[in-house]
């Protein structure tokens, strides 16, 4: 298990009740690759309430205006099962630097 | 001691606003859900401090809120509104087909017996049920998969079920622009009811689905009489939304969104006229609600303390609302933020809340 600091958005973190980053435990090293979905369904596994905020209910597809950054690289596009790359997978894993999950810049 | 709560959903919030019987004073709640649509917010008839919140961003998408608390305190519940059946096709506004799509909860409306129990209309347009307190939801599949289904085609809101009346076993829904549905059996199947609608805006003006329904209401003492805010005209129903027969008689426009019936007198209904379909204001810059007492077609103009110049708002479709005192207290909140309350019937009205985010929706309870 690793644990990774996750900054989630002003409005997850309200909904969710913390303040600050997170910490979670994700299912990774000893062979175990460290993915975003991994990442992602301990956040998730934490914090019920975050269900269906980041990720669609119906599709399991990051929603529209969400991002997912990490070691200033925009990770959005990557594929969800994939192994973070090897740079970023171990300083997440570390706990060197955070995964965030960022609210699109939009007006309104 | 009486209290009166109004719950606004607001285009940033929720806010629940408070008061003894007389209503003249009122204390206004920070808001709750900062930030966030709040569609609708509803109170358990049953349990009236049991009240239900459908929060959403288009960040973040749905969220449901629950407080059993009269609104002190909210826990999100439930927000899986997934599909039950795989999602058919409906038009899309250029005439395509289009995959059912899940955006979002217009309106929550908790059963009258049982305060777990409470129905969900969503866009794009299903009907949900949850009887854990919104823990859960099932959806009544029949409205979604109904055979005239694939021809509904959204409004210039979206394609929302935004009006769910609960007659158990019968429920009444509205959808734009698809028009108003009844089943008779809580929820299984339906039947369109239509008949007499005629909207200039489709190919076939009297057809049976395709009308754009904005609210529809109905007094709890004659069930089977409903009245009718559509795209344009004021409609009523005698026999169940069977048939249709219009009611705008001398209002100045009989476009709006708002309808609704007094709670005392089953033949008494309000409308707030809105000058038209491309300018979503009243008519003249003035602010007014109509009254008719006799179900439609006289109506007269009640302005006392509403603003009569410059005014340029809009009253969105459950953005009216009427409580059960003796002297009956009419409520409707515009997307300039204010809250308008009557406490006679709409003979005078004062803004009980002036500076709120666009209000998109006001409820009322009377608590004794």
């Amino acid at each position: 298990m690793s644990d990774v600091r996750v900054v989630l958005p002003a409005h997850l973190k309200n909904l969710a009740r913390v303040h600050g980053e997170v910490v979670v435990a994700v299912p990774a090293g000893d062979g175990m690759p460290l993915t975003q979905r991994a990442v992602l369904d301990a956040v998730e596994e934490r914090f019920p309430m975050l269900r269906g905020t980041i990720r669609d209910r119906a599709t399991g597809k990051r929603r529209a205006f969400i991002r997912f950054y990490a070691c200033e690289r925009d990770l959005s596009n990557d594929a969800p099962e994939a192994p973070l790359p090897g740079d970023v997978a171990e300083l997440i894993a570390s706990g060197r630097e955070p995964f965030m999950v960022v609210g699109a810049m939009a007006g309104g | 001691m009486t209290q009166v709560r109004v719950l606004a959903g607001t285009h940033k919030g929720g806010f629940v606003l408070t008061s003894d019987a007389s209503r003249e004073k009122w204390e206004i709640s920070e808001p709750h859900f900062a930030g966030w649509d709040v569609y609708h917010m509803k109170g358990s008839p049953a349990d009236p401090n049991r009240l239900y919140a459908s929060q959403n961003t288009g960040w973040f998408g749905q969220i449901i809120q629950r407080s059993d608390d009269g609104g002190a305190t909210w826990q999100a519940v439930g927000n899986d509104f997934t599909y039950a059946t795989e999602p058919g096709t409906h038009l899309w506004y250029d005439g395509t087909p289009r995959p059912w799509e899940f955006k979002r909860i217009w309106h929550l409306e908790p059963s009258a017996t049982d305060p777990d129990v409470v129905y969900a209309g969503a866009e794009d347009a299903a009907l949900f049920r949850s009887a854990d307190g919104g823990a859960t939801w099932t959806e009544l599949t029949g409205l979604r998969t109904h055979t005239t289904a694939a021809s509904w085609q959204p409004g210039a809101g979206g394609m929302c079920l935004h009006t769910i009346i609960l007659q158990e076993p019968r429920i009444y829904v509205a959808i734009s622009a698809a028009g108003t549905f009844r089943s008779d059996d809580e929820g299984q199947t339906w039947q369109p009811v239509n008949h007499g609608l005629v909207s200039e805006g489709i190919p076939d003006t009297d057809a049976e689905v395709g009308h754009c329904v904005h609210h529809v209401e109905a007094h709890p003492s004659k069930p089977d009489t409903l009245f009718m805010q559509k795209h344009w005209d004021v409609m009523r129903s005698d026999d169940g939304g069977l048939s249709w027969t219009e009611v705008s008689g001398n209002l100045p426009t009989d476009f709006g969104f708002p309808i609704a019936v007094h709670p005392h007198e089953a033949e008494t209904i309000y409308v707030v006229p809105i000058t038209s379909d491309s300018l979503h204001y009243p008519p003249d810059g003035r602010l007014s609600v109509y009254r008719s007492r006799s179900g439609g077609n006289e109506w007269e103009r009640l302005t006392r303390g509403l603003p009569q110049q410059d005014c340029y708002v809009n009253v969105y479709r459950d953005a009216m609302a009427v409580d059960t005192l003796d002297d009956a207290g009419i409520y409707f909140g515009t997307t300039g933020g204010q809250v308008y309350a009557s406490a006679d019937s709409g003979d005078t009205w004062a803004p009980i809340a002036r500076d709120l985010p666009a209000v998109l929706s006001v409820e009322v309870q009377v608590i004794d």
